[in-house]
């Protein structure tokens, strides 16, 4: 490689500069139709943001909430046209210059996401919960997140009926990068889309209108580990691209397996240096299993779902793993099934300590929140035994498994804004001691969310457990479906003591009230007992189309 | 001189920023580490983008540029909004929830 060969990209010597000709700047080709689900939901942010600026406070509230339902709704009409297009299966390719991949996995996972998060605007918009505040309905947001808790300001903040309307166009623009990140088939995409989910999530966890210092500890914790995070895995995309000499994810796939036709003379040098590739494959990873809630890096997971408002813990917890298992599952399967044999022994302690870690610790915990936290962090162990197979079945397992776990997550922390008492959410286990008795309704649909996540027939996740053991075992993973069955078992414990603990315990003298809420929170609730029933009565059609989905394009 | 040679002082600017996450107590101050963590991947992103002898090293740089800033409008917000309600930005401080 000589010098002057590399600065003539970008410099031009005297005299020369009229040798390159106009015609040979190619137009790069944007197929935006593929891309309205993207652009119809950050369209809409943008447009939400205007909304603060220009409309009236009093009209903020519904303007924002009309507008975040429709955007969705007609994001997922998009993302439903597009596969009926066939763009799932027979016309799956890479759109927009190399840097979105539509396919199969794509558009199952942009679904799901917009769903759930389309339920989970459902619980943001809800104002029914809380006691009306001078006269003004208040939802569980603080009247002025710049104002310290207790302050005059925000007392002035609250009399005045105030609300965060903001929370609003902050979640249709994390949505918009986590339809993105699933989707995303060049390492830079991955990373921008990563910033733009996580960067509203963090101010999303900051802003609750009660017990706010925590929810404030909840944001700074979750974003100096995040960024933390997001700054190893874009050290790691650094060193792949060192290694491959590009961040488009078949141009590096090809070097990894070797199959690279014509190596250019200034690549030989990386490209036989397997330092950059294992080190920047295992620097990506930790930044994905970060986001995913995997056991090494999951030290965030209880605290930020804790401390962040409910109902964006309930968003959080759903649409962030969807989309994070996606971007995984994309990276091992197209970036680096060349270099399976190193990463499935890595993958294989992470799901074991994860499963058997999420499951033991969630025992000790005395608040719901935090129980369901560590839940989670189980269950992203059971995922990744599905990541784990390798085979086509993996990947379709994995996709229901996502389906049905967001949904009785969403439906479950719904439940949990019910149970209120006079300091806001009652999140600690005692204060849940005979809820059957007082409320049986609540108590039996909570009841049918934890039996779902802990596998029982009937439930969504029985079918989604099945699935992924099934796919394990039959990848030659079995020794995980072994230890996954034996964490199931020990989560079931801790799922059925809460149950025994609502139905068979007497209920405390003051004990927390279960609010009634509004249509908005019901229908989420609905639909998550209904997501959770119908996958596991009748899994076989959405196992079908998961299985239609299974396939990545290259 | 030996491109490689800005490799090693990316890695090396990284790990110091890694290790100031961990060790350092102000908030502020670890923020100010995950920033030079970002920008000794930006350093190594233009370093191997000399040795390819392809732009797209430096055209990542950029976004990652915009990234960060974004990421401090983010950050500084809520360690701001934090040190108002607290009167302290220590990460040892912020320990309400505990298992």
């Amino acid at each position: 490689m000589s010098a002057t060969a590399v600065h003539s990209l970008w410099t031009t010597a005297g005299g020369m500069a009229s040798a390159a000709p106009a015609e040979k700047f190619k137009a790069p080709v944007i197929e935006y139709t593929q891309l309205t689900p993207v652009l119809i939901v950050i369209g809409v942010a943008v447009v939400g943001v205007l909304v603060e600026a220009f409309v009236p406070r009093r009209a903020r509230y519904y303007t924002q909430v009309f507008l975040a339902v429709v955007a969705l709704a007609a994001a997922f009409a998009a993302v439903v046209g597009l596969a009926a297009g066939g763009y799932g299966t027979t016309k799956a390719h890479i759109a927009a210059m190399g840097a979105i991949a539509i396919d199969g996995p794509t558009l199952f996972l942009q679904g799901t996401i917009l769903l759930t998060a389309l339920v989970a605007v459902f619980t943001f918009a809800e104002r029914r919960l809380d006691p009306a505040s001078h006269g003004n309905q208040v939802d569980s947001f603080a009247a002025q997140a710049a104002s310290v808790p207790g302050s005059d300001s925000e007392k002035a903040a609250v009399r005045a009926g105030f609300t965060t309307t903001e929370v609003f166009p902050l979640v249709l623009f994390s949505v918009a990068g986590m339809l993105v990140f699933p989707a995303a088939n060049d390492l830079l995409t991955l990373f921008v889309a990563l910033e733009v989910f996580s960067l509203p999530l963090y101010l999303l966890c900051a802003v609750a209108r009660r017990k706010r210092l925590m929810s404030q500890e909840a944001a700074v914790k979750y974003f100096l580990l995040g960024a933390f995070s997001s700054a190893f895995l874009l050290f790691g995309i650094a060193l792949l691209y060192g290694y491959a000499g590009s961040v488009s994810y078949a141009a590096i796939a090809h070097v990894v397996d070797g199959s690279v036709t014509q190596i250019d003379p200034a690549l030989a040098d990386t490209m036989g240096n397997d330092a950059l590739l294992l080190i920047g494959g295992a620097m990506i990873l930790t930044g994905l299993l970060f986001k995913v809630g995997a056991v090494p890096f999951h030290m965030w997971t209880p605290d930020v779902y804790q401390g962040a408002p409910t109902p964006v813990t309930g968003f959080m917890a759903a649409a962030t793993k969807v989309a994070a298992f996606g971007a995984l599952l994309r990276l091992l399967y197209v970036v680096l099934p060349g270099l399976a044999w190193d990463w499935r022994p890595v993958m294989w302690a992470v799901a074991i300590v994860t499963m058997l870690g999420g499951a033991i610790v969630a025992i000790t915990q005395t608040d719901i929140k935090r129980l369901l936290a560590y839940s989670s962090i189980a269950h992203a162990g059971f995922i990744l035994a599905g990541v784990i197979a390798t085979t086509p079945d993996g990947i379709s397992s994995v996709l229901f498994y996502l389906g049905a776990y967001s949904f009785v997550t969403v439906g479950a922390f719904a439940v949990v804004t019910l149970v209120r008492d006079a300091g806001g959410e009652a999140t600690h286990l005692s204060k849940w001691a005979g809820l059957g008795r007082r409320s049986p309704l609540v108590a039996a649909v909570f009841a049918v969310f934890l039996l779902a996540f802990a596998g029982i027939p009937l439930t969504s996740g029985f079918a989604g457990k099945f699935a992924v053991f099934k796919a394990a075992a039959e990848g030659g993973a079995g020794g995980l479906v072994v230890v996954g069955v034996i964490s199931s078992a020990i989560a079931a414990f801790f799922y059925i003591r809460v149950i025994v603990l609502m139905f068979f315990s007497e209920p405390k003298a003051d004990g927390p009230t279960v609010a009634v809420p509004s249509p908005l929170t019901m229908t989420t609730i609905a639909v998550g007992v209904a997501v959770t029933l119908v996958l596991g009565l009748a899994p076989q059609y959405f196992l079908d189309l998961a299985g239609q989905a299974g396939v990545f394009v290259r | 001189m030996n491109p490689v040679n800005y490799l090693y002082l990316a890695a090396l600017l990284f790990t110091i920023g890694a290790a100031g996450v961990l060790i350092r107590r102000n908030a502020i101050v670890v923020f100010m580490c995950v920033e030079l963590m970002l920008n000794a991947c930006n350093l190594a992103f233009v370093t191997f983008s000399r040795m390819h002898g392809n732009l797209d090293g430096q055209i990542i740089a950029f976004f990652t540029m915009v990234v960060a800033a974004a990421e401090v409008v983010v950050g500084l917000a809520i360690i701001v909004s934090v040190f108002r309600s607290r009167h302290s930005a220590s990460v040892d401080d912020a320990s309400l929830m505990k298992l």
